[in-house]
């Protein structure tokens, strides 16, 4: 058994809020990604989780008990840093090993303690080596069995791939999460990468600029993003800034002197929207049709298993549609339509 | 549009710093003058402390002997200031490191308000003339019953020798990265353990190298020990002086030698230590 929460928590430096009143349960073996871009917070969370920050507001539990006022040392978490933090000037296993001779556990059961996540982590026969012997991959594991011999509550990973080549990041990916299955251990992950976020976690909390955006799992995330920003980060997305329009069951929005169908859930008739639409969404026509838009200048990306088509609509902007890889432009106009599109409150970020 | 005629290249006066044989050649050079200027200078000493006869224009000595040597480690003077030198520098290295350990810790990780004020304030005394520092530290020496004593001399040393100790150490801190030390605390060490056991050994290099500039430090220095040592407080350099105004070449040579033999072994014995492949790892930031 180990929850997390976080109850209102704000944490603001000098000139700037890093994270402004967030409140998270993470539930018993649960593995949440704290997803986001650079400077959204997620790496103060985690910290404040750990211990190494102390929130100017708000609570922090494990298990019910509140652990906001106790030092690193005497939380049940641990932590994978982004740089791995091994200390050079120790073997392999002093590494693994430091946290339990802190202990004062007899030294048979540090071996044995030792060698056994070794072996978990896929790494036996280096217990002799200096960390800067060992490739990055292989650091990385030394890192997390470091972290997970002490048997943590809850396991906290703060970019724990960026260092790694792309190849080697997929497979230790899989790694990390089948140990976590293993060990059913509750972790937080905290990544940039949504790739990362959407195939290892069992829900991703989207941060931005200190606020939590979403939580749900990768579906809900990607097909019901809750706001634009969200809509944005993950995946790709059309934005276009308009008013919305009501008109019995149907909504639209204007843009420019350009009208699109969207899904407005409950927003007020003349409010100002964010229209958001992936490129899956957008259908391909040659030729014109009452609701499709005729693209300026369109060109082709090739992304080998599928190719992208991008243009300019003199009211709408950019745009751009998914299309199969077999599709060439030819001599005819190219027109897209809006299949789904959805609408949220505020203008595009972006923009303003 | 007329050709144009290729654009002629601007004549650089530094063209030879791109030249990289030129480079070589000029690093070379100031290499071989460098050699001169510090080896011929105590190479002549060590000639002179064992020559027993050697006049111009002879390029060495015409004869050799150990009588200056003997001379001089006969004299119960010579041995007194050394045994005084040996035992005050190690003392002031002591408790230099002591004080200056933490301080270069604090001003490395701490929010210390005003850090760099601070930091300047501790080269102040090397911004001024020293002898100006030591006179008025004399007087005070003299109010307070500290002139001519052991500890004055230790005091006034580790005047100069804080400052080594603590920027080196502030640098040698700052370059370890401050997550090793959090992961120790996350692995369930308390803030002191964490401390001992990783940020220390790691620093260690440092301190080391702090340390033998301060031991050193404190063994070459003779102005201010003149002037708040003297009568019965004689250390080596201090003892030189009197010696080289005395006119005795030889004797001053052979003491020369003396002086300088220590601070040779202490810099051969660190870089056999610096060279290490545990430094490196340390250093290196893997």
């Amino acid at each position: 058994m180990a929850e997390v929460e976080l109850r209102g928590v704000s944490k603001a430096y000098k000139d700037t809020t890093a994270v402004d009143d967030l409140s998270l349960a993470i539930k018993d073996r649960e593995f949440v990604a704290l997803l986001g871009p650079s400077g959204c917070g997620k790496t103060t969370t985690l910290r404040m989780l750990a211990g190494f920050i102390r929130p100017d507001r708000g609570q922090i539990l494990i298990d019910g008990k509140d652990i906001t006022e106790l030092p690193p040392e005497r939380r049940p978490t641990a932590m994978v840093f982004q740089s791995y933090a091994l200390w050079p000037h120790m073997t392999v296993a002093d590494n693994i090993a430091f946290g339990l001779r802190l202990r004062r556990l007899p030294k048979a059961e540090v071996e044995e303690r030792t060698a056994r996540m070794l072996a978990v982590v896929g790494l036996p026969g280096v217990t002799k080596r200096y960390p800067s012997q060992l490739s990055g991959g292989q650091q990385q594991r030394v890192a997390l069995a470091r972290a997970l011999v002490l048997g943590p509550k809850i396991l906290l990973l703060d970019e724990p791939l960026s260092n790694l080549d792309a190849k080697l990041r997929v497979r230790m990916r899989d790694e990390i999460r089948r140990i976590q299955q293993e060990l059913q251990i509750t972790t937080v992950y905290v990544t940039h990468d949504q790739e990362e976020a959407l195939t290892m976690a069992d829900r991703i909390a989207v941060m931005n600029k200190g606020v939590l955006q979403q939580v749900g799992d990768a579906l809900d995330i990607y097909d019901r993003p809750a706001t634009a920003f969200v809509a944005d980060f993950i995946g790709s997305s059309n934005l276009l800034s308009g008013t919305l329009r009501l008109a019995g069951a149907q909504a639209v929005a204007e843009v420019g002197d350009a009208r699109v169908v969207v899904e407005a859930d409950g927003l007020p008739d003349g409010s100002r929207v964010t229209v958001s639409a992936r490129p899956e969404d957008m259908e391909v026509l040659r030729a014109a049709a009452p609701d499709a838009f005729q693209l300026d200048d369109p060109r082709l990306v090739n992304f080998g298993a599928y190719k992208r088509l991008l243009g300019r609509h003199p009211a709408l902007g950019q745009l751009e549609a998914r299309v199969p890889k077999a599709f060439v432009l030819g001599n005819a106009p190219v027109y897209l339509r809006f299949t789904r599109a959805r609408a949220y409150s505020g203008d595009d970020e972006r923009r303003s | 549009m007329a050709a144009q005629a290729p654009a002629m290249p601007a004549i650089r006066l530094t063209w030879w710093i791109d030249d990289p044989r030129m480079r070589r050649l000029l690093l070379r050079l100031f290499a071989a003058a460098l050699a001169v200027f510090i080896g011929i200078p105590l190479l002549t000493l060590v000639l002179w402390s064992f020559a027993g006869e050697w006049f111009w224009p002879n390029l060495i000595p015409t004869q050799w002997s150990l009588r200056w040597w003997q001379e001089v480690l006969d004299n119960p003077r010579v041995t007194n200031a050394m045994f005084l030198s040996f035992t005050i520098a190690p003392v002031v290295t002591l408790l230099t490191a002591v004080v200056a350990i933490p301080a270069g810790y604090a001003f490395a990780r701490l929010d210390v308000p005003f850090r760099r004020t601070l930091l300047l304030l501790f080269l102040i005394p090397n911004a001024f003339p020293r002898i100006g520092l030591y006179v008025s530290l004399a007087v005070l020496y003299y109010q307070i019953g500290l002139i001519d004593t052991y500890w004055g001399i230790v005091f006034l040393h580790m005047i100069g020798t804080m400052v080594y100790m603590t920027w080196i150490t502030t640098a040698t801190f700052r370059s370890i990265d401050p997550h090793l030390e959090e992961a120790a605390r996350d692995a369930g060490a308390s803030p002191v353990r964490a401390f001992l056991s990783v940020v220390l050994p790691l620093a260690l290099p440092g301190i080391i190298v702090a340390s033998l500039f301060s031991f050193l430090a404190s063994l070459d220095e003779a102005q201010g020990t003149l002037i708040v040592g003297t009568p019965h407080y004689i250390t080596m350099p201090v003892l030189l002086y009197t010696l080289i105004s005395s006119f005795q070449r030889p004797v001053a040579a052979v003491f020369s030698v003396l002086l300088a033999l220590p601070s040779l072994l202490l810099l051969i014995v660190a870089q056999r230590y610096l060279h290490s492949e545990y430094v490196a790892a340390g250093l290196g930031r893997v």
